[in-house]
């Protein structure tokens, strides 16, 4: 335990000096500071207002922004380190896998985890100081999606970084699994039901599997329980489920696929050859 | 110290560790060579505990390196071939070192002072803006002041000038007779004062083991 927090203070280092941290950080900031310039909790669009709409608004962003960003610079730490040599040198220390792998783990999720819930609390702040009303509820919910959100990726890309023996396979896989995720949203999912006259059951579930689409539906119907902005399977979706249990599953779908892909990763890890 | 049975292991087809039986006593300064590609990095690796054979095994005082890889690693100190581009800086590398290896940092540096190091002028720089030689010697300093009973060099002077070389190998004079060294080796001629035992390899088996 306590080289494993010995590994994750160290990774925060180290990642706190690198450029795309930085990058990272000026997304995110930039993003709140393009919010507040542009006025977005003044105006009424599609009928929301205030601190709903800038988070509406943050939830479409981070939705696009947040796994291709774990997923590429994530997807180095262990198949970047192996190709480098680095991961040769600091496992020949008496550490164990397990408190290298959960280490760097833990270190990867406070550096990205961190940075994404400090924008969504300044932008709460302001919208508070514009006059809005805290919606405490939607927060916390929000919050528990950003967070599976973030372990579902970062299990993803680590899982793939083990798997991988070279970090170009590795940027490319992660490519596959953000397009993919990204275009099974409802969009195509209509587009494909119309189509082919795809059985429903099938849509449904392939909506269901899909851990983005599941984060959408879950944090727009925080602010909008009617969805009167989002497609038919959203919808479909929420009327079959109810509500309560359809955010109880959009918190915990991601966040227990993130830790299978997690252990996957680590059972790789283990078994095979470290270099 | 380290018992080593029919060890083969296999990279695309190849068997680039070929039934190796080799049987390492505490003490033993043995000189590893070899031509390019020998296997000798994949034996040192193995007895490390990063590959797992395909058949045979390696005990290092009875651990099996890769199930027990911290009893194993515990008392073993290894400098690579080429030293990794770190971006720890060398103040979080000594954190490392020593929190995981149960040393001081002071260790470190009073040892890296001896190879004409001065870390206190570069501590919040990243190891891998270091010199070629400030790396070795830093790689060098850490594997000392672990005060090891096994230590691997995987050619651990291809980067120092002649003085610092002399030195490293000063250094090594002094090294407790019970403490078991592999040097991987191509200049058989610098660490010859310093090994009684030479193992050449080729294509992935022993081939010459010699006592002097
Ligand atoms: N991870 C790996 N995957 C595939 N082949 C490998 C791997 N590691 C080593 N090899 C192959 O195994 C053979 C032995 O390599 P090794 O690094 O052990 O040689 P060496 O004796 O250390 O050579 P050198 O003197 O050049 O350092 C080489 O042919 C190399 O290409
Ligand atoms: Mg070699």
């Amino acid at each position: 335990m306590r080289n494993l927090l010995l590994v994750a203070k160290l990774d925060i280092k180290e990642s706190t000096r690198s450029k795309w941290f930085f990058v990272y950080l000026l997304v995110f900031g930039g993003l709140m500071a393009l919010f507040f310039i542009t006025g977005i909790t003044d105006s009424v669009v599609m009928g929301f207002t205030g601190l709903s709409r800038l988070l509406l608004v943050y939830m479409q962003v981070t939705i696009v922004i947040l796994p291709i960003f774990i997923l590429i610079t994530t997807v180095k730490s262990i198949s970047g380190d192996r190709e480098s040599a680095i991961l040769e040198y600091m496992l020949s220390f008496p550490v164990a896998l397990r408190d290298y792998y959960w280490g760097k783990m833990l270190g990867r999720f406070v550096i990205v985890f961190v940075p994404v819930m400090i924008a969504l609390v300044i932008g709460v702040l302001w919208g508070l100081f514009k006059g809005g009303e805290l919606p405490w509820k939607v927060l916390i919910v929000y919050s528990l999606f950003l967070f599976s959100l973030c372990a579902l990726f970062l299990g993803i890309a680590f899982f793939i970084s083990t798997i991988v023996k070279s970090h170009d396979v590795a940027l490319g896989a992660s490519f596959v699994v953000w397009i993919l995720m990204l275009a099974f949203i409802d969009i195509a999912l209509i587009g494909l039901m119309l189509a082919n006259r795809w059985n429903d059951d099938f849509i449904i579930a392939l909506a269901l599997l899909n851990p983005l689409e599941v984060f959408r539906v879950g944090a727009i119907s925080l602010f909008d329980p009617e969805l009167t902005v989002m497609g038919p399977v959203a919808y479909f979706l929420l009327d079959t489920f109810g509500h309560k249990l359809f955010l109880f599953y959009a918190v915990f779908y991601p966040l227990v696929l993130g830790a299978l892909f997690a252990f996957a990763g680590f059972w790789v890890f283990r078994k095979r050859d470290l270099l | 110290m380290i018992a080593i049975k029919e060890a083969t292991k296999r990279f695309l087809d190849t068997n680039v560790l070929d039934h190796i039986t080799l049987t390492i006593k505490r003490g033993d300064k043995i000189a590893l060579m070899g031509p390019n590609g020998a296997g000798k990095t994949t034996l040192v690796r193995t007895i490390l505990g990063f590959y797992h054979l395909d058949m045979g095994e390696v005990r290092v005082e009875g651990f099996d390196p890769v199930k027990n890889r911290v009893e194993v690693l515990k008392r073993t100190s290894f400098i690579p071939q080429t030293p990794p581009p770190i971006k720890l800086s060398l103040n979080e590398l000594m954190e490392y070192v020593s929190k995981s290896s149960h040393i001081t940092p002071k260790s470190i540096m009073q040892e890296a002072s001896r190879m004409d190091l001065d870390i206190s002028k570069h501590l919040a720089k990243p190891f891998f803006k270091l010199s070629g030689g400030m790396k070795q010697k830093m790689l060098i300093a850490i594997a000392l002041a672990k005060r090891s009973d096994l230590l691997i060099f995987d050619e651990p002077t291809a980067n120092l000038d002649p003085k610092a070389r002399e030195k490293f190998y000063a250094l090594l004079q002094e090294m407790p007779d019970s403490a078991t060294t592999i040097y991987v080796t191509h200049r058989i001629e610098e660490v010859e004062p310093l090994v009684n035992r030479k193992i050449y390899m080729d294509l992935g088996k022993v081939i010459e083991d010699e006592r002097v």
